[in-house]
């Protein structure tokens, strides 16, 4: 993992400083709210429904259990008692009072960490594949590249005020786990003839005109690539939308220019870069970053391990976890372990600071002190030998850390609602937790398969209910909580928008209408093996739609 | 309104005359289009002139007259619109204007050291005073990317030679 030299530690510190002094103007009355918004959404501070929320930063989702235990400390000490695993891999509080935010980056800072651009207009958090540098399917690890976008775009001075928030996503597998193509800028690891490079995608995005990004770019290589996005940022900057809010994303510059003109105004910006505005990242630098992403020192292991199979056989919660919270890992003897946040009638991606301790204490114990957060908001230790598995399979049960539903209907990515969310039109999690319930034994669940369930309180789309395979988006209708469905959403490589499957029902209908969707599919595939999306793609959605609406009349 | 520049509060010699007529002496700007249009008689006057740019207009416009204007204002109506960043890199980075650069509008201390790193040498505000804006481009000591200060990167200063 990245270590902070001393010009990191040093901007982080200048970053405490800076922003205890924001602070202390804005309590004092100095700065009045208005002129703060912009200080604190540059710092992850939202002032939120009941309190002030801090978004704290995990750049590409990792974290070590130094850092992992100052998140539990900062959720004991200073919110709760918990913080919540945010779509972006960050870690939101949302219980922690303005005065105390200084001394809660200070805390950060000591563990190389910050809230640096998670809210604002300006360039957040890059996300990747959660179990990069362990997956098999991966061409390389993303990982230093990540870092690298993370320190560019870092208090960049160009591209603190653009027209709307900017996301960017980097896998270097196949399989995209890092949903690159509803980001504004996807990239994709590539190699070609020996050299490293980047398919660049522009313009996808989710909230209310959702997006499939547009290639512009076949293979940038990798010397150029922070010269192509700062041309990227520059027409945007210049030329996206500011009169609207909503048309302000990258997505409907793109759109509206059309994909053919945006890529040559890319390419004419990129182009016109004298050699003087070049980023100039020394080789040295790259070689210098990726060092630090060396894989561990893993052990020469057989493939198979008596102990794992010893303890299947014992012990069928554990054989029946590890069928659904697994993932190959790219060295015989070892995988990468799903933690799941979504207990049933839980609350998604919340973690207590018990929990969180669990986690480092595993991590630091057995798994090369690596930990992941992922964007469908759980955790992953990427690197565990097979013979530690039962060890620490017993240690999260015992810290209620051990559902087994990984990729299935009830691990839903669902954001906080009309419960926390001040933008929210009608609330996600008791709608969550309701169709969990239907779904909470685990043979019926792991005969439905692989099955995302995608829950947003409102347009903005938090919950990325664009891309769930079943999305579900609250909508308010004369102060009631209504809930559209839409169905065949997906965010991986083949990446889809969700249809809308027809009118929105009652949030006491819902769970009804998702089971009628699943039992609907369960007589339509051709076996058990096909899955929910495929067996949607194959037969079309009417099926679906009849099922659901005939049995509501 | 208060002017700040290389580090002290000074007088404005300059007059921004956008619709009315442009007077017989002194320092004026004009809004670019009224540039372009009356060039040849403005740029034939015996005194400096300069050009206020809107977030829309292009820079690249002035590319031909940067030798002789003395001062280039970039509008910031809202602190919010961030195309004056863009439009001061593109004068100082790619078309290499070296006269004064001067941030007017809605300018507060917050953004100061970002328009400094843009190029801007000057700062005409009311929203912000002398000695807060003096802290303000303090307050960091080392930046990543090369921008249009000429401060070394993080990313080379690393691999400087003590």
């Amino acid at each position: 993992m990245y270590r902070y030299d001393q010009f990191d530690a040093q901007i982080v510190k200048e970053r405490v400083d800076q922003f205890r002094g924001q602070v202390a103007r804005r309590l004092s009355g100095d700065i009045l709210e208005d002129e703060f918004k912009p200080l604190r959404l540059q710092n992850g501070v939202y002032l939120q429904l009941h309190a002030y929320m801090l978004r704290v930063a995990i750049p590409y989702g990792q974290l070590d259990s130094r850092k992992m235990r100052k998140l539990a400390l900062i959720a004991r000490d200073y919110d709760r008692g918990y913080g919540h695993m945010t779509t972006r891999q960050n870690i939101q509080y949302n219980w922690v009072a303005l005065k105390d935010i200084p001394d809660v980056l200070e805390h950060l800072a000591e563990v190389e960490m910050h809230a640096i651009q998670t809210s604002g207009n300006c360039i957040r958090n890059t996300t990747s594949d959660h179990f990069a540098g362990a997956t098999k399917d991966e061409i390389m690890d993303p990982r230093p590249w990540c870092e690298i976008i993370r320190q560019w775009s870092t208090f960049h001075p160009e591209f603190a005020f653009l027209p709307r928030k900017f996301k960017i996503a980097v896998t270097a597998a196949e399989h995209d786990r890092a949903a690159i193509r509803v980001h504004d800028i996807g990239l994709h690891m590539r190699e070609r003839d020996g050299e490293v490079g980047f398919e660049v995608h522009v313009g996808g995005g989710q909230g209310r005109t959702p997006h499939i990004a547009a290639k512009v770019a076949d293979f940038v290589p990798e010397a150029e690539l922070l010269d192509y996005l700062e041309a990227i940022m520059r027409v945007y900057n210049r030329f996206g939308r500011r009169d609207n809010k909503y048309k302000a994303r990258i997505k409907i510059l793109v759109s509206e220019t059309g994909e053919t003109e945006f890529t040559r105004l890319v390419e004419e910006e990129y182009a016109a870069q004298r050699e003087t505005e070049k980023i100039a990242l020394p080789q040295a630098e790259i070689d210098r970053i990726h060092a630090y992403f060396a894989p561990p020192a893993f052990a020469d292991k057989s493939a198979t391990s008596e102990a794992f199979e010893r303890a299947k056989a014992a012990d069928p919660k554990f054989a029946n976890w590890s069928e659904v919270n697994l993932h190959p890992h790219k060295v015989p003897g070892y995988t990468s372990v799903t933690i799941s946040l979504k207990p049933i009638a839980g609350l998604a991606g919340d973690a207590t600071d018990a929990q969180m301790m669990v986690m480092a204490h595993l991590a630091e114990t057995y798994g090369f002190d690596d930990i992941r957060v992922t964007h469908a908001q759980n955790v992953v230790l990427p690197h565990i030998a097979l013979d530690d598995l039962y060890t620490v399979y017993r240690e999260l049960d015992a810290a209620g850390l051990a559902t087994a539903n990984e990729s299935h209907i009830t691990d839903m990515i669902v954001c906080p609602g009309l419960d926390y969310c001040n933008l929210a039109n009608a609330r996600s999690i008791p709608v969550g937790q309701e169709i969990q319930k239907v779904f909470a034994d685990p043979a019926y669940e792991r005969d439905i398969g692989k099955l995302h369930i995608n829950i947003s309180g409102c347009i903005n789309a938090c919950g990325h209910h664009h891309v769930g395979h079943i999305g579900i988006l609250g909508v308010d209708r004369k102060g009631e909580e209504f809930y559209q469905i839409s169905l065949g959403g997906r965010a991986d490589e083949k990446a889809a928008i969700g249809d809308i499957m027809g009118k929105a029902l009652a949030s006491d209908e819902v769970p009804g209408a998702v089971k009628t969707i699943v039992d609907t599919y369960r007589d339509l595939r051709t076996n058990p093996d096909e899955k929910f999306i495929d067996t949607l793609e194959r037969v079309g959605h009417d099926p679906f739609k009849e099922a659901v609406y005939n049995a509501a009349d | 309104m208060p002017l700040i520049k290389n580090g002290a509060e000074i007088e404005d010699v300059w007059t921004f005359v956008d619709k009315t007529d442009v007077p017989a002496t002194g320092c004026v700007t004009l809004p670019l289009a009224r540039f372009l249009a009356s060039m040849d008689e403005v740029l034939a006057r015996n005194t400096q002139i300069g050009v206020r740019l809107e977030p829309a207009d292009d820079p690249h416009d002035l590319e031909p007259y940067l030798d002789r204007l003395a001062l280039i204002e970039v509008s910031f109506p809202k602190y919010t619109d961030g195309r004056g960043y863009s439009q001061a890199q593109l004068l100082r980075r790619r078309l290499g204007y070296t006269g004064e650069l001067r941030a007017v509008g809605h300018v507060l201390t917050d953004q100061i050291l970002y328009m400094n790193r843009s190029g801007f040498d000057a700062y005409s505000t009311t929203r912000a005073t002398l000695p807060n804006i003096l802290k303000a481009l303090k307050e960091y000591s080392a930046f990543y990317q090369p921008a249009a200060d000429g401060n070394r990167s993080v990313f080379a200063r690393r691999h400087e030679k003590a």
